[in-house]
């Protein structure tokens, strides 16, 4: 049942994900409305299907596919709160495509829920879990803003009038949401790999950093605290900052994948 | 009505084009005076603004060489310089100069400063004593004209202009601009303009630098800023966000190396630069900098023309109304062409009716005081009776295209010669023999 709310959320996060494609080359508010409300209806179908995993009673998170449904649910939250506060939808031309194709995965089949016989603390591995997603969440809207923002000033120094008119906001705005969503990522992050740090060794012993999921997010890690670095010390912003997002997102995809190739951090047992 | 008019505008030229056709108003008294000096023209004024240089002139055969004088004067090829002229003769130069003062032709329809600056281009040739009667004429109208296109039509009322582009881009980079700092280098009224709006929209504090302190004193107390000192103007120049320059220099006077210095001091936080100097004041290879965002008068002109479409139509009616006057001031000037011969024949006549009753005073003998009069009223009257027809039909002549052929004539018959005609002839042996 949790998958069919999946597969209804799927088909409204369509229509966001075609806005995503159309907004680069037109501005139109109706159809930014139009996305608006196919993402909130997603959500609301992603909630619920969310709330059924939940209520069958396990850490049901703890497989891939229903990680990936949670992930592209705290994305699209993110999205919203931005919404909230800068009523902008420009984010979603990043973040749009990322939610699809996380739930289109997610959506795909129904995985068999396994709980590694290792995890003797189910608390740390939920902390674990939405900390991190918390974490990937912020880093995928900081990525697109850093780009939003790339291809803003862009537009600014051609100066074409026709391109000053154009969906996306101030670029200060972008820089600020970026920012702040680099900011309030960090903590998150920093503290979903302590918490999966206490479970690696609370069910080995000890922490093996050539296994490469950890390696990978020890990099992604300290990408992400360079990034926050040369912000805050030096004001990097534009292409600086987009090629080291542009890094940090793909240490982040690459820590991601390492979960099918890491001996420690599996959810099947094999 | 021997007009010429000769000169590039924004849309004719490009920036760089124009930067090396401006004149800096200390040398306009010089150029007025060179142009005088030139063969075949009588009068000259330059107007020399960051959107237009032109050359205005009344010549004595209405084909002065006027491109020449621009090569010779710019040491330019006519490779460089003639694509991008324009070269307007009598009625059209009447037209363009009602529309130049009436700000219909400016980059920015209906913006006010333009009618200023032709004010003292005008004052400016008129002290050097290159404007004398018929460029007078054609200005001191054009004045009036611009006026009435001002008070009749809402071209000059809208709030599009350089300064409001200029906030609207400020908020496409910095969103709000509450709490932004302007910084004015060089205190010219447009500068000025654009800082007010800019403070208008919120931005929190201004710094004004100037070569001359004292004016950049004066209009720091306009805004409550702060004066810098044009030598402190790069320590200081990093805390602003906005930097409107308009300076007069020759060449950039910002360059990479700040720009760079700016960007590094303010933890690169963008710059936007709103350069409306002519030659430009922020070097393009600044301009390349990320996070220096400069617009020079240009770009703004692009960015203003999308504006433009909601004004065509009082724009229309301000054009109706430059016809209505340019065919009214076509019509003076004919007929004020045509007073001269009536008051030069009704002398003539006056001189021989005066002679005549001297001749035969005599003969009369003594005459009583109504007597007098009777005579008097008597040779008036034949005079002014025969004179009638000749001068309404001079007068209904003028506004036609033949008044000077029926003044000719008039002219040859009644053996007239006005005080104006003999000086002429002699201005034009002197510019032949040139």
């Amino acid at each position: 049942m949790s998958l069919l709310w999946l597969r209804f959320a799927l088909g409204c996060y369509f229509i966001s994900l075609i806005y995503a494609f159309v907004a680069l080359s037109r501005t139109s508010d109706l159809f930014s409305r139009i996305a608006l409300h196919a993402a909130s209806l997603g959500m609301v179908f992603h909630f619920v299907s969310l709330t059924e995993l939940f209520l069958a009673g396990h850490v049901v998170w703890a497989s891939v596919h229903n990680g990936e449904s949670l992930l592209a649910f705290l994305s699209m939250s993110f999205f919203m709160l931005i919404y909230a506060i800068y009523q902008t939808t420009s984010p979603g031309v990043v973040v749009f495509p990322v939610v699809f194709f996380l739930t289109f995965i997610a959506a795909a089949d129904e995985q068999p829920v396994l709980l590694t016989q290792f995890v003797s603390s189910k608390g740390w591995l939920a902390a674990h879990i939405f900390l991190i997603f918390i974490g990937y969440a912020a880093l995928l809207v900081s990525f697109g803003a850093s780009l939003l923002y790339l291809l803003q000033e862009r537009r600014l120094k051609a100066k074409k009038s026709s391109s000053l008119i154009s969906f996306l906001p101030a670029l200060e705005v972008i820089d600020q949401i970026g920012y702040r969503s680099l900011l309030l990522g960090f903590p998150f992050m920093t503290l979903g790999l302590i918490t999966g740090s206490v479970v690696a060794i609370s069910a080995y012993g000890r922490l093996d950093f050539l296994d490469p999921k950890i390696l990978l997010s020890v990099l992604m890690w300290a990408v992400y605290m360079l990034m926050v670095f040369t912000r805050w010390n030096s004001g990097w912003r534009g292409r600086r900052a987009a090629v080291l997002a542009t890094f940090a997102f793909v240490a982040a995809l690459a820590a991601w994948a390492a979960n099918y190739f890491s001996a420690i951090h599996r959810f099947a047992a094999s | 009505m021997r007009y010429q008019l000769i000169g590039v505008n924004h849309m004719s030229a490009p920036l760089e084009v124009r930067e090396r056709l401006a004149i800096p108003e200390s040398r306009l008294p010089d150029t007025c005076r060179d142009l005088t000096a030139f063969p075949g023209i009588e009068e000259a004024l330059v107007i020399s603004t960051c959107n237009r240089v032109e050359i205005v002139a009344h010549t004595t055969n209405g084909a002065a060489d006027l491109r020449g004088f621009l090569h010779d004067h710019f040491h330019l090829t006519a490779n460089e310089l003639d694509a991008h002229l324009y070269e307007f003769r009598e009625k059209d130069v009447v037209r363009h100069i009602f529309r130049v003062a009436s700000s219909l032709d400016s980059m920015v329809v209906g913006e006010a400063q333009i009618l200023g600056q032709v004010k003292e281009a005008y004052a400016t040739a008129r002290a050097v004593g290159a404007v004398r009667s018929h460029l007078d004429q054609l200005f001191t109208r054009a004045f009036a004209v611009a006026k009435r296109v001002r008070s009749e039509t809402a071209v000059g009322s809208s709030s599009v202009s350089i300064a409001s582009v200029a906030v609207e881009l400020a908020k496409k980079i910095f969103g709000t601009l509450e709490g932004k700092t302007v910084f004015v280098v060089g205190a010219g009224k447009m500068s000025e303009l654009a800082a007010r709006h800019l403070m208008a929209h919120g931005c929190a504090s201004i710094f004004v630098s100037n070569r001359t302190y004292d004016r950049a004193v004066g209009l720091a107390q306009k805004f409550n800023g702060q004066a810098i000192k044009f030598d402190d103007l790069y320590d200081t120049c990093d805390r602003a966000d906005i930097v409107i320059t308009s300076t007069g220099a020759p060449h950039a006077i910002f360059r990479r190396e700040h720009g760079e210095q700016f960007l590094s001091r303010r933890k690169n936080k963008p710059m936007f630069f709103i350069d409306i100097a002519v030659p430009r004041d922020v070097s393009p290879d600044m301009a390349k900098l990320d996070g220096i965002f400069a617009y020079d008068i240009d770009d703004l002109q692009q960015a203003v023309s999308s504006h433009v479409a909601d004004r065509r139509k009082e724009a229309e009616l301000a054009e109706s109304i430059i016809t209505a006057e340019v065919e009214r001031f076509e019509a003076r000037l004919h007929t004020l062409d045509v007073v001269p011969t009536i008051v030069s024949l009704q002398d003539h006549l006056e001189t021989i009716r005066q002679a005549e009753i001297d001749r035969v005073r005599n003969r009369l003998g003594h005459l009583t005081p109504e007597q007098e009069i009777a005579v008097e009223a008597l040779t008036r009257g034949i005079i002014n009776k025969v004179m009638h027809t000749p001068i309404t039909t001079l007068k209904s002549a003028a506004k036609e295209s033949e008044a000077t052929t029926i003044v000719d004539v008039v002219r040859r018959l009644f053996n007239l010669h006005d005080k104006e005609a003999p000086a002429t002839e002699k201005k034009n042996e002197v510019g032949t023999r040139q």
